[in-house]
């Protein structure tokens, strides 16, 4: 038997976005054991709601990603309309779908382009974010911020678009989708991303289910979980089936992902069709009093946001539980055993979001 | 407006593991586990979902007194049994990989379970007076 | 041709010229909507303080008996917050971002009386 030794793997390595660390317990080159740490990034944002008014937090839990921020403003809000029994104007529900559509492309672009850097794809990863800053500036243009949009409340959403700039903004999709189809068949098909992919990392459907794996992440294994098939927002009215490949390895979380940028601008289509004239928002009355686990899809897979309040105007205490949490017992499985140069597409691969996790 | 039933079960801590081989038994995953202090009350949920259904169970402990882990039977809670002894404090007893409060590394040890974790403003002033002096 | 994969993206690529922009020599991207920084009319402000309460960075400080406004422009998250919360209408966010700074703090003081409003940065 060779000698074992232990490599640390991050927090700060080229490939990682966000820190978290790893401990690898090496034989040769193989990985035997991985056991992850996080704890660098810890803000306390779930403790600042014990302090601010409940209305006024939706800002916080919109800061608790920088990805995802949107979709978190919707899992809170939604949260507390629930708690409240707040009937949202269904144009605010269509309008929240079409921009939680909108941060999935962005995100799913970005990791695109960061799983191609990973490997050492650079024109890849530069073609990605390409796109990806089309999507920003439709976000921009229609929320007033790129990542945070700060454009859900709670009974609402706090700007409309206009029926033109849907239209518009369709039309724009219709030319970026052909765009995302070049990139997704240089995922699908190129030697170098299946050399790199194709295998590795595997972890088989009754693993990732037993894990709590969530997301792209248990798609790719062929568990087909998707919460908004639970039909939260305006998911209920439009026509989709979650995409599922069965290979369980980075190339199938990859294919998800890429396959998902397509359902996505479908998604936005069938809703800016379906859209309804009214109101965006509805007046919010009194302090919610009650509990709920509200949960969303975020591009990385299931959030969920507990709210309990007693009808104070601060809320008692949420909890987010962000899918990159979930993902970490997945992620350590699929280390075990993998080779030491396979480590930062592995880990890249369940799309790593640290500062979410930790909150 | 509800968009799904959520099942809230209070079950008392000894009767935690049984309930929980039931759930995993079922074909039921682990959505999470997650924590809150009301009063002087620690309330622990544990999430599981089975094809979209939503289902709690919750237990309450107080100060001191210990919570037996469930990660002989899903593997993948030590996570957020950790996160809950680190941020609350509630011992968890006999954890897969347990990190000893290593973590989520905080310079206030159960900053969850404390009255004030507020940031010092006359401190803030006087760095920034410090600052202008500097330049 | 799997080893080719990328070509076709290079020439529709090449096409199309730079997809980036000179920045300091052509103005950065700003929509109407862009959530810049924010402005105060001074004169209608009644310094109730409900833009601070609402703040969700502290970043706004009101002084109601000698009638000062304090924004720190470092803390401010441009979230709009205040704009909503205000009662008098005399919050407005612009879109245009603040110049870059070499060092902090960068806070502005707006002090309500009759005369003019005076502005005072410090540095």
């Amino acid at each position: 038997m060779s000698r074992r030794i232990v490599v640390p793997f991050g927090p700060q390595h080229p490939v990682l976005p966000e820190p978290i660390h790893l401990d690898l317990v090496l034989e040769d080159e193989h990985v035997i054991e991985a056991i992850p740490s996080i704890g660098y990034v810890h803000r306390g944002l779930e403790k600042l709601v014990e302090k601010r008014d409940f209305k006024d937090f939706v800002y916080i839990a919109e800061r608790i990603c920088g990805i995802c921020s949107f979709i978190h403003s919707v899992g809170y809000c939604q949260g507390i309309e629930n708690i409240m029994d707040i009937e949202v104007p269904k144009r605010a529900q269509y309008l929240r779908t079409i921009w939680s559509e909108y941060s999935r492309l962005h995100s799913h672009l970005l990791w695109l382009g960061l799983f191609a850097d990973s490997m050492g794809f650079e024109n890849l990863f530069m073609n990605s974010w390409r796109i990806r800053e089309k999507i920003l500036d439709a976000m921009e243009e229609t929320t007033g911020g790129r990542v945070i949009q700060g454009s859900c409340k709670v009974g609402g959403v706090r700007r409309d678009i206009s029926d033109s700039k849907l239209k518009d903004m369709v039309k724009d999709l219709d030319i970026l989708s052909s765009d995302i189809e070049d990139l997704c068949h240089v995922f699908f098909d190129d030697d170098t991303v299946i050399h790199r992919t194709k295998g590795v990392g595997v972890i088989s459907k009754e693993a990732a289910y037993s894990l709590g794996a969530v997301g792209p992440t248990a798609r790719g294994s062929g568990v087909s979980t998707d919460i908004r098939k639970t039909g939260y927002v305006a998911y209920a009215d439009l026509d989709f089936s979650p995409v599922v490949e069965t290979g369980g390895d980075c190339y199938a979380r990859c294919a998800v992902r890429a396959r998902e940028l397509l359902q996505s601008v479908d998604i936005i289509k069938q809703a800016v069709d379906a859209v309804p004239s009214g109101d965006i928002d509805v007046k919010v009355k009194g302090n919610p009093d009650g509990e709920y686990f509200s949960r969303v899809e975020q591009p990385r897979g299931e959030c969920l946001h507990y709210i309990k309040a007693n009808g104070k105007k601060n809320i008692l205490r949420e909890r987010v539980r962000t899918p990159t949490t979930a993902n970490i017992p997945a992620l350590v499985k699929m280390l075990g055993g993998c080779e030491m140069a396979d480590v930062p597409v592995i880990v890249l691969s369940i799309d790593p979001c640290i500062g979410c996790a930790e909150r | 407006m509800t968009i799904e039933e959520q099942k809230y079960t209070d079950i008392m801590k000894e009767d935690l593991l049984k309930n929980v081989k039931d759930k995993c038994e079922s074909g039921y995953r682990l959505v999470q586990i997650g924590c809150g202090k009301f009063g002087d009350i620690f309330e622990i949920n544990y999430s599981f979902e089975k094809e979209y259904s939503f289902e709690n169970l919750r237990i309450k402990t107080t100060e001191g007194e210990k919570v037996p882990s469930i990660s002989d039977i899903y593997w993948g809670s030590f996570i957020y049994e950790n996160e809950i002894h680190d941020l609350f404090g509630v011992e968890v007893t006999g954890i897969n990989l347990d990190f000893k409060g290593n973590l989520i590394r905080t310079t206030v040890k159960a900053p969850f379970n404390v009255k004030n974790v507020t940031k010092v403003k006359p401190e803030k002033k006087e760095t920034a007076e410090k600052k202008t002096e500097d330049n | 041709m799997k080893l080719f994969s990328m070509t076709k993206t290079i020439f529709k690529t090449l096409g199309r010229g730079p997809s980036t922009i000179r920045y300091p020599k052509e103005p950065a991207k700003r929509y109407e909507g862009t959530r810049g920084q924010v402005e105060i009319k001074i004169e209608d402000c009644i310094f109730c303080g409900l833009c601070s309460m609402h703040c969700p960075s502290d970043a706004i400080t009101v002084d109601k008996p000698v009638k000062i406004w304090t924004i720190d422009r470092f803390r401010c998250i441009s979230c709009n917050s205040c704009v909503e919360a205000c009662p008098k209408n005399c919050l407005c966010l612009n879109n245009v971002y603040h110049e870059p700074v070499l060092n902090g703090p960068l806070t502005e003081s707006f002090t309500g009386s009759a005369e003019p409003a005076e502005v005072s940065s410090e540095n």
